[in-house]
């Protein structure tokens, strides 16, 4: 909030190492990725959800991308390429995804095949902290 | 051959073996030598030795006790370092150590390159050799006692061959030691028999200690007992000579044993519930059902959960990555709790990695306010916005400066948390370096260091802040170098006095320690112990601070500035400006005079509390 951006500014820059909570940053082409940093905020207003099924939580956040196989719901009316929220199926957050298929043909496909890709995962916490904003 | 080949015989083996050696004729002979020289000892032995002993084979290992220890010596210690089932039983008819022991050397000297150098009795009967040249053969404890004194100067804590007559000495001062009693124990492993011997000799010792006047043995100090006992903590712990020695000055014997086991072992693991994600039960609730084991902390804290034991990693499941708790020691709670941050507070906390207390106090401020967060270490900060970032903490602003320049980076703070680095010897438990390595010098740099830091930390307080106006000093240390003095030093320096932290169980801080005495408050801090209460050493003081006006007015400018520095002014400290003029009059004030002040300050201040409460 900007209250916090205002007493932030008094440390010194050297100094500064987060104020507030991180979104996502800025990458050389103007482009903003956003980082699961930022998953509370955004949770609650996610339009598009997908639930993944307990076998394949653990798979998702090891970053791997979500099957068919392991896909529990999926709210209906998603395009293909969808920015997504994954939720395990007792509805916490897991991260961001990118719907690689539309829920129409989720339900066509085999259970091989990738449903979402996987952007960001609170598993990242642990594995990669060092790089984490 | 048997006798003298390497191996270790029963008694049958060796009679055999003598047997075989003397032929059918002296077999008798050779067992009535061993029958009579078991029956009397002492008559036959010097007259057995005297002449060519006996004419067998069994010279060599058969050579009878010197009268060397009277009957006092009831003692089976020989017995319990004996690695022969043999040797005790003929302990057991004769009482005689030497005998075992000689023989012990008899039998194995030739053998004793291996791991017989390790038998204690190897080792003391070796030494009674020279010790005989030394000494006399007297029977006097006189004698012992400088054999003892000796052996204690001469002796390091490593070289482990000269306990044995210390063994065996100290078997004859303390007595009435319960003494082992199955000797097949020990057969097993010779480190073992070793450390299970001194762990007798560390109970027994402490028997005596405890009842002194009785126990005790003529001639001999408390001193040497002492001695003794802390040597033989020192090797069985694996603890520095420096800091047991400090352990011996703070705890009371029987407390010191019970906290060098429980340093052995690991405290439980703790995590505390994250509120801004999840309810405690909720969470409980799914952890069980991924197959953890876990209670709640107790009656003292809403948040916190023991783990049992779990099939999943704790640090790993998806709850945890989705923020929902942290892992957290017990006795970091603490420190929070005793702070109790209201929402809409600006805090500091000044040495925050990893971040678990700092989570903590924006949970319980539920988001609002601020708090800075801040550590002078780079790396470890990189693991606080990680924390803060994965509970949801939104109210933090972390940054990398070294504590001390605390009021001119950023003053004017509610409430400060300072979590000091210390010597770490409240968590031995979860680094056993710490038993070693450190020393005098590490202790008082620490303490210095903690000094500057509680004086900055005081300095970023405002004393004027409505609702707030505390200080929380906490480390997870239990030397009073690093506690005690460090609060007292504040309370000398600056103007804050202590209170009580809200924490109803813990024993209470020293307000007297050794030769030094601290102030009175000191009992309102609050110490706890890994044995006492399950959690790791701790040590928490609250500061209140009543002025920001900085005594001694070594700078008269300071109060000035500090009184402007509070960006909100509330009508209570209208007070304030009064007293401090007061004190710009008298530069020189001294101490007493300020006394009364306080006490003004002091209603002022506890009504500024109330009325927050009451509104």
């Amino acid at each position: 909030s900007e209250k916090l951006l205002k007493l932030a500014a008094s440390v010194p820059r050297e100094s500064l190492v987060a104020p507030g909570t991180c979104f996502g940053k800025f990458t050389k082409s103007q482009k903003f990725r956003l980082s699961v940093t930022a998953l509370d905020f955004l949770a609650p207003y996610a339009k598009f959800k997908v639930w993944v099924k307990p076998g394949s939580e653990q798979s998702f956040l090891y970053g791997n991308h979500v099957l068919k196989s392991g896909l529990g719901r999926i709210t209906e009316n998603t395009a293909q390429y969808q920015g997504v929220v994954v939720y395990s199926m007792a509805d916490v957050p897991l991260g961001f995804g990118v719907a690689a298929k539309s829920t129409q043909e989720c339900r066509k496909v085999d259970p091989l095949a990738i449903v979402v890709f996987h952007q960001a995962d609170v598993g990242e916490y642990v594995r990669n902290e060092d790089t984490l904003t | 051959e048997p006798e003298t080949g390497r191996k270790k015989l029963s008694s049958h083996g060796r009679k055999r073996a003598a047997k075989r050696r003397l032929g059918a004729g002296s077999g008798p002979a050779g067992k009535r030598p061993l029958g009579g020289g078991g029956g009397e000892r002492e008559p036959t032995g010097q007259t057995a030795r005297g002449k060519s002993g006996f004419s067998d084979g069994n010279s060599k290992w058969l050579v009878p006790a010197k009268a060397k220890k009277t009957q006092p010596k009831g003692n089976h210690v020989e017995l319990s370092s004996d690695g022969e089932v043999e040797e005790g039983s003929w302990e057991m008819e004769e009482e005689e150590e030497d005998g075992s022991s000689d023989e012990m050397v008899d039998d194995y000297g030739a053998s004793s390159s291996e791991e017989e150098e390790l038998l204690p009795i190897e080792k003391s009967a070796l030494k009674q050799k020279p010790d005989r040249e030394g000494l006399s053969e007297d029977d006097s404890e006189e004698e012992e006692e400088e054999d003892e004194a000796e052996e204690a100067s001469k002796q390091k804590m490593g070289q482990k061959e000269e306990e044995g007559p210390d063994l065996q000495l100290n078997v004859d001062i303390d007595e009435q030691f319960k003494l082992p009693t199955s000797e097949e124990i020990e057969k097993e492993d010779i480190l073992f028999i070793y450390l299970h011997v001194i762990h007798q000799r560390i109970q027994g010792n402490m028997e005596v200690l405890q009842d002194f006047r009785e126990k005790r043995e003529e001639g001999r100090s408390r001193q040497e007992y002492l001695a003794l006992l802390r040597r033989d903590m020192a090797a069985y712990y694996s603890y520095s000579d420096f800091l047991l020695s400090k352990l011996m000055d703070i705890f009371p014997l029987p407390e010191l044993v019970n906290f060098l086991e429980a340093n052995e072992v690991p405290r439980p693991v703790t995590i505390r519930t994250n509120t801004l994600k999840t309810r405690r039960r909720d969470l409980a609730q799914a952890l069980i059902n991924r197959g953890v084991n876990l209670d709640p902390l107790g009656k003292w804290s809403k948040t916190g959960l023991v783990i049992y034991d779990s099939t999943v990693p704790i640090g790993a499941t998806p709850e945890y990555l989705a923020g929902h708790y942290m892992l957290q020691g017990a006795s970091s709670l603490l420190p929070v709790m005793a702070l109790a941050p209201q929402e809409n507070e600006r805090i500091l906390d000044m040495c925050c990695a990893p971040g678990g207390k700092t989570s903590y106090i924006a949970q319980l401020m539920k988001n609002t306010g601020m708090i800075l967060a801040n550590d002078s270490n780079a790396e470890r900060l990189r693991s606080v916005v990680g924390n803060l970032h994965r509970l949801g903490v939104t109210n933090a602003v972390v940054s990398n400066c070294d504590g001390r320049q605390f009021p001119k980076v950023l003053g004017g703070f509610d409430r400060v948390l300072l979590d000091a680095p210390c010597s770490g010897t409240g968590v031995i438990s979860k680094d056993p370096a710490v038993k070693t390595n450190k020393d005098e010098a590490d202790i008082l740099r620490c303490a210095h260091l903690q000094k500057e830091l509680i004086l900055s930390a005081i300095d970023s307080v405002n004393a004027a802040s409505e609702t707030g106006g505390y200080i929380v000093y906490c480390t997870c240390s239990i030397m009073v170098e690093e506690n005690e003095w460090v609060v007292d030093y504040a309370l000398k320096k600056r103007n804050v006095r202590l209170v009580a932290t809200g924490l109803d169980f813990g024993k209470e801080g020293f307000t007297r320690f050794r030769d030094r005495r601290f102030h009175p408050s000191l009992k309102c801090t609050r110490r706890f112990y890994p044995h006492t209460h399950n959690m790791d050493g701790f040590f928490i003081a609250k500061l209140k601070k009543f002025s920001n006006a900085i005594p001694q007015a070594r700078k008269d400018e300071e109060p000035a500035v500090e009184a402007a520095a509070p960006p909100a002014v509330p009508d209570t400290s209208t007070a304030e400006p009064l007293p401090k003029k007061k004190k710009l009059e008298r530069s020189k004030a001294e101490e007493e005079q300020k006394l009364p002040q306080p006490a003004l300050k002091k209603k002022r201040s506890l009504q500024a509390q109330k009325r927050p409460l009451k509104a």
